[in-house]
Formats: C-alpha cells, structure tokens, sequence
C-alpha cells in the first residue's frame, strides 16, 4: 500500500479532514450462478469525507459499478446478495443495508445521489426534463407542484444549462449528450445529497464536454461540500478529479492512496500493469518515415443527409463538407474528432458503403465514386472495415470461423480452403484456433475484436479502416488489439485508416493525423508535428481538454 | 407534417383505386350473374336483357368502372324508363338487390358496427393492459403463467366458437340477458351497451392476447431500461416507478398495433356482427357478397379502405403526439 490515508479506520481522513460521511466496512456482494456463488465484490471497505473526491478505478468485471451500486442499495430485490455494512453520516450512521425498502428509498436521491454512465438513456423519454427534476424533488420535499418547478429550474441553472426557465420544458432528446449529464447532476444537486456517486459519468461524452461536466463536478463540491464517489476505468479522469484513489481488480481493492502518489509510484504489480497500458498523451514515440504516393484520395467530398423540416420544406445536414486528403501506401492515417464530425461518414465513403453527394474518392489509381455495384465489389475486397462494436459486428448466430471463412466463401473460395484460412488467421490473431466452432458470445470483447480483424484480414486487403476500433475495451486489452494491428500492418504491408476520438490512441498508433470538426478537415500534419505545435485553435483546445495523468 | 399527410392522401387514393378495380376484376371473372337474382320466378329472355341494360350490366366492364369512378367524383345520373334520377357526387350507385342507394344502405348500418368496434376495442385495451401488467409483475410466476394460458386460448378460439359459448351461457342458462338487439346509443344508452355486452366480450377474448402478450413484454423491457434505473436510484416509489415511467414506455407500442390490427378485427367484428346478428357492415357484406350486389360491395369495399386508412393515419399522429421524438415523414 502506497500510504494508510483514507483506510478505514485509520481515525484520519482524506482531503480537508471534513467529517466522514460514509463508511463502508467489509462490503461484498455475490451472486448466485449455475457454477456456484461468483463475488464481484469482495471485502471491500473505505471512508468518504464530506466535500472530498475519491476516485475508483478498475477494468470491466473489477466490482467498481457493483460497488456503486451497492451503497444506494440497488441490488435490491435482484438475485445478489450483499454483505457488509454501509453506514450513512460516518460510523455512528444509519446502515443502509439494514433499512426496510422504505427506509432506502428516502435515503436514495435525498442523502445519497447517484448519476450514469450513459446521459442519452438514463432519463425518461417521454416527459419534459423539469418535470423529471421536480417530480424527485416532490418526492423527498413534499413541496407543491410551482414550488417543485422552481426547483427544477434553480438546479438546471445551477449547472449551466443556458436558459434554464424555457429549456426546463425541453425534452431529453432536445439535449444534447453533455446537457443531459447536466440535466442528470441537476436532478442528483435538487435535494442536496451528502454524497454524489457519479458512475462512469464522462465515458460516454467527448473530451471538450468532459472537461466541462469534471469541472461543474469539482465545482459543486467546493461550493457545496457534498462528498464525490468518481467510479471510472479512465485514470485520467481520477488523476484530473479526485484526491484519493481505490485500485479495484476482481472485486477487492489492491490499492489505496492520494492520486498522485498512486499514479506516479504505484506500489502493486497490477497498478503498474493499468497505468503502462494507458496511452499517454505526453509519452515519447519513435516516428516511422511516411512513403509518399497515395492509395486513397479523397477529393472535394461532400456528403449531406436530408430530413424532413418544418411545412414541405426538407432541412439538409452537412455531415462531411468539401473534405480533401490522401492516404498514403503504408501509413496509418489517424481521423480524430468529436461526436458530430463525420468521422465515420468519412470512412464509409472511402470504403464506398455511402456514396458522396458530391467530390470523388479514388482508391489505387480508379475512381470508386459512381461506379457500378458489380465493379464496386471487386475493388471492397482490397478495403476491409473494423467496427466500434465487437460483440455486436459479429453475427450470433454464426460460429466465428465461419464468420472469418465467409468473406472468402463469399468470393468462392472452396469451403475447406476457406476454412482452412479461418484457423490460420485465428492463430495470427491470437485466438486458439480449436475455437473456430463456438459463438461470438463466448468470447470476451477483446477476444471478439480479434475475431473482427481476423475477418477483415481474410481477403489480404490492401486497405483496413478501423472505426473506434478500440473504444469499447479496457485498456489493457486496447493496448493489445493496438499491438495486433501494429504487427499485422507490418507482416501484411496494410494502410490503415484508424478512426477514434481518444487523441491519446490515435497518438499512438498514427502516422498523419486528420482533425475533422463540423464535417470539415480543421487540419491534417504529421503526428508529432501535430501534437507538438497544433496550428489550428480548435486542435489546441482538444488537445487542452484531454486529461493528463499525474 | 404537411408533406405527411400528403403523402397519405396520395397513397389513399392509390389504395382505393385499385382495390376498386379489383373489386370490379372479381365481379366479371366471376359467372354469377346478378340480374337473374333480380329477375327472380318467370324470367324471360327479353325481361333479363331490359334488366342488364338498366343496371347498366350490357357494357363492358371498363366502361360500368369508369361510370363507377364518374359517380365518386362528379355524380351520375340515373334513368329508368321516362324518369331520369341524379345521384349527386360522391355517388356510390344503386343497390342491384333492393335499388336503395348504397351511400344511405352504409351510413344505416356504419354506427352498429362502431359502436361494435370502438366498444370493443375499449374494453380489449382496457383487460390486455391489465393482464400484461399482471403478467409482467409477476414475471414466471403462476398467476403469469395462468395468465398466458388464458390468453392463448383466446387467441386460438374462432369467434363463432366464443361467441355461440357465451350466448349459450348467458342468455341460454343463465338467463342473465336477453338476446342481443341492436338499440342505437341516442335511443337508449343503457341498453345500447347492455346488448353490446356480449358481442364485445367475443371480439374481447379473441384480440386481447396480443394486448396482452404486447404489455408484457413491454414492461419488462422498459422496466429494465436505464431510466428506470435513474429514479429508482432517485428514491421514487415503486408504484410510480412503474405507474408513470415503465407503463408509458411499453404502453406506446400499443398505439401501432391498435393500426396494425384493424384490419383483422373488421374481419373478426363481421363474423361477430353476423352471429349475433347485428345490422351492420359486416352483415351488409355478407348478404351482398352472395347477391353478386356489385355497387353495395364496392362502396363497402370503399369504406373498409377508408376506414383502414383513417385508423392508420390517426395512429400515426397520436404516435408522434405521445413520443415527440417521432417526426413524421
């Protein structure tokens, strides 16, 4: 353990030395399965102080979220069975295993608040935001309908939703991703809750917005003295946010201590493991010299989408706008950018999956814009896609060698070369080629990821997109994939396109770098060029918004 | 919104068109001939031939759709020896059978079958929403297994079967109503519904399986939805919880499938008409189906269309109502 501050029972307290507001003691949780009792949460304890920031770090399946969940009693009536004790206000508190469902439910919202990963679903679809607010604040308040309102509006104010009167009547999908986390602490802030359990609360957001909900978050803890439980897998975020940190793996805590000593000397061999996985921003990188000739140029492309508006007239979206560039034989060409910026229109028009509405693409020396279905399919073999989603992308209901085998079959190899070339792509991809029979389901989502590169390797293309190739994984297992696909660029002379919007990754693994905002080409230069002095302002505030580990 | 509802009109107009011209297509491949029906006992060659030439039946058939779509849009005109009767537009001819003008033969019966239907539908939404929630409440449980069993087997019961059942029941043992008789709504509500009872119970036990199979698994799927999560976490009582949020989410669907569904239960409210015999629709389709009553069944064929639509459209706008999210194009 790097240092004994903030371990229960230790009569010290993190931060400031304010009161303990929760402590939670040996807390486990378990569940029952065909296979016997599985832990997720294992003896588990710790003390949060009121207006301090503890973070909680782990990969998928570490007990992080369980744990989460566990404080507001949200394993409830499910099949898991919690131990332990949690005490509410310190260790003299109200223990909140021990409440009736009465008693959990004033305590849930009114002391102990709790907000999601996922803002785009964690509200009702169907009722007006202020509505959702004040019908909580009601809940715990017993104030009338105008008071509740009122509420509602102060909280949406509170932070930082512009015009918070009129857009209290807005509905969720009126918000955009970074306003509904607003919308979602407003709702945790109405009844002013000791504790804020924010799980995963920027994953799904881009880095300009998560820099701003961090900040609102640090924010309403300094002015309002409420206690931050920051459940998250990236360490950035612990290192930028919180003032102590728990290292979970397989549902017990293997670390402890103030963030910054955690990260920069990490005393357990898995900490060290966690943190040397993570792309870091700031690390060294050895450049590869970029070839000059293009495979890929993308000229003058425009693509627009239309949509019914107002009366008969149609509104139009420019989803990529007059966007120029060339990708270079055996680079890896990294496309970066937020939620919005045509990332991925971009690179389904270079594979020809959405034709542009104007511009043209030109793949090795023909233009692929226009030509017909027959001819198209001739050239898609030499450019093959990687998705965001592993599980997902793979068809359940087909074995993943056979899943790997059809692209093959499909361009008619015979059955048993096809399924030949399956195995041997199973091993170069790291997967044990005896599996070829199973279902994508039993394998993890690394492991899924390879059976998608593995496919997409299958016809020796020329050309591999990878479109958020890697955002769904841990980042252990991300640092992996990456490592895959370094090796198979090399062995199979690819040129790769790599889409994400964690500039750190595509730090890592580019050559170039495009920066799209808005459907428009901000800028493109070599990565370190990019990195190290950006010429555009919009590149700069990116790059300023990423969080930097200590 | 505008261009919505043009589009649905233009696709009604379609839809009309053809399904009219296929009515006209059956009735000349078909060797029945209606004027022999009309004619009746003692009929003579020359006798017939004067009755194909006033229903207009010695053209040919083009021409007899063509005079049909003329009377829609503009009108027609009628003669029968020295008189000549303008049937004002929309026109939907005369009657083969009776010579009553088809237009009035439909608004006669249309309130019988609505009161049919609309009561029905009521009372199946009403009992499928219930059921389902039971059943989802209870998920795997026996009151949602003895749920579904009891459902099921309403499905897989033809009308004519639960129908007979329920008359046999209440008015044969019981006794606990009378033969139904239908009494229009402004004469007499109270025995408007008590007459209905039974005819709606029959198109009820029939169509609320889906309801409730639809319910059910929309509750459970809504209620394992993230916002749902969010107010319980919120400390929102449970009976809210599901009350105002989960109820909402899997209600919606229902909407779609009231649409969907229509035309399936004119079918089924036809049968039910006929069994009970009820004077609506459903039997004016029947009697002129075997009369080969080509004006009476293509105005119904007309209304049927219309009404298809209509519920469609209405769904449609109450959908986007509910759900803003919806845009409809």
């Amino acid at each position: 353990m790097t240092s004994p501050v903030g371990e229960p029972g230790t009569g010290r307290n993190g931060g400031e030395g304010g009161d303990v507001v929760l402590s939670v003691r040996e807390l486990s949780v378990e569940y029952s399965t065909g296979a016997g009792a599985f832990r997720a949460v294992d003896g588990v304890s710790f003390d949060l102080t009121a207006g301090a920031a503890l973070g909680v770090v782990g990969e998928s399946g570490s007990g992080k979220s369980t744990t989460a969940l566990a404080l507001l009693g949200l394993h409830r009536n499910t099949d898991a069975r919690v131990t332990g004790r949690i005490l509410l206000g310190g260790p003299d508190g109200v223990e909140v295993n021990g409440l009736d469902d009465e008693g959990v439910r004033r305590v849930r919202g009114g002391r102990i608040a709790m907000i999601f990963q996922d803002p785009m679903t964690a509200l009702d679809p169907y009722y007006r935001i202020g509505d959702q607010i004040a019908e909580v604040y009601r809940v715990h308040s017993g104030a009338d309908r105008r008071a509740a309102w009122t509420r509602a509006v102060e909280v949406l104010d509170r932070v930082g939703i512009p015009d918070a009167a009129r857009r209290a009547r807005a509905r969720p999908h009126e918000f955009s991703g970074g306003m509904r986390q607003r919308a979602l602490i407003a709702m945790a802030l109405a009844c002013e809750p000791e504790i804020l359990v924010a799980d995963e609360p920027t994953s799904a957001l881009d880095v300009t917005v998560q820099a701003q909900i961090l900040d609102l978050l640090d924010e309403l803890r300094a002015d309002t003295g409420m206690a931050l439980l920051l459940v998250t897998h990236d360490l950035g975020v612990v290192s930028r946010s919180a003032d102590e940190v728990l290292v979970m793996h397989r549902g017990e805590i293997v670390e402890r201590g103030p963030v910054r000593e955690v990260l920069r000397a990490p005393a357990r061999p898995y900490t060290r493991a966690l943190l040397d996985a993570v792309p870091r921003i700031d690390a060294p990188r050895d450049a590869r010299p970029v070839p000059g000739e293009p495979l890929l140029t993308v000229a003058g492309v425009t693509r627009e989408f239309r949509r019914p508006g107002r009366g008969l007239r149609r509104e139009t979206t420019r989803a990529v706008d007059d966007v120029s560039l060339d990708v270079r034989r055996g680079e890896t060409l990294g496309v970066v950018g937020e939620s919005g910026s045509g990332k991925t229109t971009l690179v389904r028009m270079m594979v020809g999956l959405l034709p542009p509405t104007s511009g043209r693409i030109v793949f090795g020396g023909e233009t692929i814009t226009g030509l017909p279905d027959r001819r198209l399919r001739r050239i898609r073999r030499d450019m093959q896609m990687v998705f965001q989603d592993p599980a997902s992308s793979l068809n359940p209901r087909r074995t993943v060698g056979d899943g790997i085998a059809d692209p093959l079959r499909v361009r008619g190899v015979p059955d048993g070369e096809a399924r030949r070339t399956a195995r041997e792509l199973m091993e170069r991809v790291g997967l044990d080629p005896a599996r070829h029979d199973r279902y994508p389901h039993e394998f993890s989502g690394g492991q899924c990821q390879r059976v998608g590169i593995a496919r997409a390797l299958a016809l020796r293309p020329r050309l591999l997109v990878c479109d958020e190739a890697v955002s769904a994984l841990d980042v252990s297992t991300q640092a992996q994939i990456l490592d895959l696909l370094r090796d198979v660029q090399e062995e199979y002379g690819l040129t790769i396109v790599f889409v994400s919007h964690d500039l750190a990754v595509i730090r890592q693994v580019s050559d170039r770098v495009a920066v799209l905002r808005g459907g428009a080409l901000v800028e493109l230069a070599d990565v370190e060029k990019l990195y190290a002095s950006p010429t555009h302002e919009y590149t700069r505030s990116l790059l300023a918004a990423v969080p930097v580990l200590a | 919104m505008t261009l919505y509802l043009l589009r649905r009109l233009g696709s009604l107009l379609v839809l009309l068109l053809v399904m009219t011209a296929i009515v006209y297509g059956i009735f000349y491949a078909i060797p029945a001939d209606p004027a022999v029906l009309v004619c009746g006992k003692g009929c003579d060659g020359g006798r017939l031939a004067s009755i194909h030439h006033e229903l207009g039946l010695d053209q040919p058939i083009t021409a007899q759709y063509w005079h049909f779509l003329e009377g829609l849009i503009v009108g027609r005109d009628y003669s029968s020896g020295p008189d000549v009767s303008h049937c004002a537009a929309p026109c939907l001819g005369y009657s083969f059978q009776t010579d009553l003008p088809v237009l009035s033969l439909i608004a006669q019966r249309l309130p019988v079958s609505l009161s049919l239907t609309t009561g029905a539908l009521v009372l199946w939404t009403v009992t499928g929403v219930a059921l389902g929630l039971v059943s989802a409440l209870r998920e795997r449980r026996l009151t949602d297994r003895l749920v579904t069993v009891f459902v099921l087997g309403g499905l897989g019961t033809p009308v004519f079967v639960s129908g007979l059942l329920l008359l046999m029941v209440f008015c044969g043992w019981l006794k606990w109503l009378d033969f139904p008789v239908y009494v229009p709504l402004t004469e007499d509500p109270v025995g408007w519904a008590r007459n209905l009872i039974l005819p709606w119970l029959t198109l009820t036990i029939l169509q609320s399986a889906i309801f409730t199979r639809l319910t059910r698994t929309g509750m459970l799927e809504t209620l394992s939805e993230d916002h749902i999560r969010t107010f319980r976490a919120y400390g929102l009582p449970e009976r809210r919880v599901i009350g105002r949020h989960a109820l909402r989410g899997a209600l919606t669907p229902l909407i779609s499938i009231n649409a969907v569904e229509f035309g399936a239960v004119l079918v089924n409210a036809m049968l039910t008409e006929t069994l009970f015999g009820l004077p609506g629709i459903g039997q004016l389709i029947v009697q002129s189906s075997n009369n080969v009553d080509l004006p009476v069944v293509a105005g119904l064929t007309l209304t049927a269309g219309l009404a298809v639509v209509l519920a469609n459209t209405a769904a449609d706008l109450l959908y986007a109502a509910v759900d803003r999210r919806v845009v409809l194009t």
